[in-house]
């Protein structure tokens, strides 16, 4: 009764997401997550008095809809305050959409019940930037581990230490590991235990949130590395948040670009980096420094990604577009199919 | 390089951190020459001691660190053997330093338009209220803010972390110094503001012949804006050169290694070349080469001496066994 085996393994024509009769592991649709501040003081007082003022409300995700097919890594693209975190956030589980559903193999996860919901909650697991601030400082990594083994009653408890021992081994590491704190451990290192904490429950999906962006060079390529082994192994899903578009070239099979809340372009990875249609990826790929250019001119597009407590009208980019025309500043383009199983939404491409 | 045209010129430079249980050099020895006008990446990884060796230069180090070794020369002057308020006399002035968090610069109580009259008038006592505003208008102008005038008049808070970060590189560039100290200015911003700010510094510092040291663990951004590039490992520096040489043609085993495992050197989907092991902590190294638990050109010569510089027309590098016959 312990482990759930695995029996999905990575399969091409699945993965390209074309025709594949399973539904997608997971379905996005509308999502919309939307942050409002409490009133303060003043504002209650105005509205006790009758003259009540609209809550600040930032549109954090703005009605994204999006397939991950079984087996697939999408990688998921955008600056910061564009709403990646928060739609992984979603995707996993850990904070509810104001509309909108999360649809985990074809089902409402919002319906989910009972052994439905734990085979949910254990199979998207979220792999997070910083692990020193998801470890508890005072546990020993074996304790790390095997909370979650406990927690759920998957193992019977003679079993647990070896469970966490494969774990460690797993991920690269010495058993000898599990004896430490996290404090103890370097940051390469603390990625791998947060990974293997994630492993223990035998997940399907990884919810990766910028999981190499806070180490160095040399260490990054070593976890790229075991997430592409993890895959190979496993099976594994991935939706891979990055604002690195090196390393998502790498790792990705398809690449969704989001800028305030919303997907603006989605194409399998060599279409993006070859062939991208939205004049925002566009930019961000010329943008993106490269170690075999020399002594470039740096021509940046202006001005910064705007507030999302006030995006501005029409298409949200347009203040920034090169491009632009009268129509981007009064219609919000809709994202549509421009090539095969390449979406943009740029009024550009729309006619 | 021409005597004259050389600005800094660093000759062994060693800073140590005292602990309980000895001294431990943070910088072992590091020699660095700067022309005037050039652009220097130091590229390193955490705790290779590439933003000490920056602090070392400025004599920013606090206790428990100190330098303790070696000759800052900065113009003909010998930075170490100035007092400190000799040094504030430069610091802001001639040199200045960028750090990686702005609200490190900028003080959160007072608005930047008097934080930036305090860099000139420190330096310019002379200097009248309306000359001192008008110039505090034409650097906010200078690194791309909008409506400069207004925005002297606004708190730190109320700018967006790309524009803070331009609100320091323009205080740096106030008193038009002869070298800038950047340290990871852009590493926290987007790759949208971090072009931006590439694309200021680099027009900044050719239109006023300032040099500058950029100090970055990102060898893209290096191969893109300097002209120079010394690359660290463990306090030293391993392998310097021109960037074309370097990155094109690394000498040093580490160099070529960081070269490889950056992604989009490989095909996309294949494994990573990666270096295996991690660097050494600063009570961890061993005799030797530093480098040698991770490099796969190691020997039993590596592990009984530390590589010396050898020096091959402009370039230098520390290994026993260098990539040669690779770059020729």
């Amino acid at each position: 009764m312990s482990a759930r085996p695995h029996t999905e393994t990575p399969d091409a024509g699945q993965r390209s997401g074309a025709a594949s009769a399973a539904p997608a592991v997971i379905t996005l649709k509308g999502l919309t997550k939307h942050f409002s501040s409490k009133p303060d003081l003043a504002q209650r007082l105005l509205s006790l008095a009758g003259r009540p003022a609209a809550p600040a409300t930032v549109h954090a995700v703005n009605g994204v809809d999006l397939d991950i097919e079984r087996g697939e890594v999408l990688g998921l693209v955008g600056e910061s305050g564009c709403g990646k975190s928060t739609l992984g956030r979603m995707v996993a589980g850990l904070i509810k959409p104001t509309r909108g559903n999360v649809l985990f193999n074809g089902q409402d996860t919002a319906g989910l019940r009972g052994s439905q919901l734990r085979d949910y909650t254990l199979g998207v697991q979220m792999i997070f930037q910083d692990p020193q601030a998801s470890l508890n400082p005072k546990q020993k990594v074996q304790q790390i581990l095997a909370e979650a083994l406990r927690v759920h009653q998957l193992a019977p408890r003679a079993q647990i230490s070896s469970r966490v021992e494969h774990a460690l081994r797993e991920v690269g590491l010495d058993p000898e590991y599990g004896k430490r704190l996290p404090h103890q451990i370097s940051g390469g290192q603390r990625q791998r235990i947060g990974i293997a904490r994630a492993l223990m429950v035998q997940p399907r999906f990884l919810v990766c949130d910028e999981p190499v962006a806070a180490l160095d060079v040399s260490i990054q390529a070593q976890v790229i590395n075991l997430f592409m082994d993890l895959r190979d192994r496993h099976g594994f899903t991935y939706l891979f948040i990055s604002h690195d578009l090196g390393v998502v070239r790498h790792i990705s099979d398809r690449v969704a670009i989001m800028y305030l809340g919303k997907v603006v372009e989605i194409a399998p990875t060599r279409q993006i980096y070859e062939h991208a249609a939205h004049p925002y990826t566009q930019a961000l790929l010329a943008e993106m420094p490269h170690v075999q250019r020399r002594k470039r001119a740096f021509i940046p597009i202006k001005g910064e990604i705007p507030s999302p407590l006030a995006p501005p009208p029409g298409c949200t980019f347009h203040p920034r577009c090169p491009h632009a025309m009268d129509i981007c500043r009064r219609q919000t383009p809709e994202l549509r199919r421009i090539a095969p199983g390449h979406e943009a939404a740029c009024h550009l491409h729309q006619s | 390089m021409d005597r004259s045209s050389v600005l800094l010129d660093v000759r062994g430079l060693q800073t140590a951190f005292h602990t309980e249980a000895g001294a431990w050099l943070a910088v072992d020895g590091v020699d660095l020459t700067v022309g005037r006008g050039e652009i220097l990446g130091l590229v390193g990884e955490s705790g290779s001691g590439k933003s000490v060796t920056g602090f070392s230069l400025l004599g920013l180090i606090d206790p428990p660190g100190e330098v303790v070794g070696g000759s800052v020369l900065f113009d003909g002057m010998d930075l170490r053997g100035l007092d400190e308020a000799r040094l504030r006399t430069l610091r802001g002035n001639r040199i200045a330093m960028i750090f990686q968090d702005p609200l490190m610069t900028l003080n959160p109580v007072l608005k930047v338009g008097e934080q930036m009259a305090e860099a000139i008038y420190t330096h310019d006592p002379a200097a009248g209220r309306a000359e001192i505003r008008e110039r505090c208008v034409r650097a906010l102008a200078q690194v791309g803010i909008p409506s400069p005038q207004s925005r002297l008049d606004n708190y730190p808070h109320e700018f967006s972390g790309g524009m803070r970060q331009r609100v320091a590189i323009a205080i740096a560039m106030l008193n038009n110094p002869d070298l800038i100290i950047a340290d990871e200015p852009t590493t926290a911003l987007d790759v949208t503001i971090q072009a931006q700010i590439l694309f200021e510094m680099q027009k900044l510092c050719a239109e006023q012949n300032t040099a500058l040291i950029w100090i970055t663990h990102d060898l893209g951004v290096i191969a893109e804006l300097a002209d120079k590039v010394a690359v660290m490992y463990a306090g030293r520096i391993v392998e310097y050169g021109s960037v074309e040489e370097v990155l094109s043609h690394p000498i040093h085993p580490y160099t070529k290694g960081l070269l490889d495992s950056m992604p989009g050197q490989a095909a996309a989907g294949s494994r990573l070349s990666q270096i295996d092991g991690m660097a050494p902590t600063l009570t961890g190294r061993e005799t030797g080469c530093p480098f040698r638990p991770r490099c796969p050109r190691r020997a039993d010569a590596c592990g009984r001496l530390a590589p010396d510089i050898t020096q091959r027309g402009e370039r230098q590098f520390r290994c026993h066994f260098p990539l040669l016959e690779e770059a020729a």
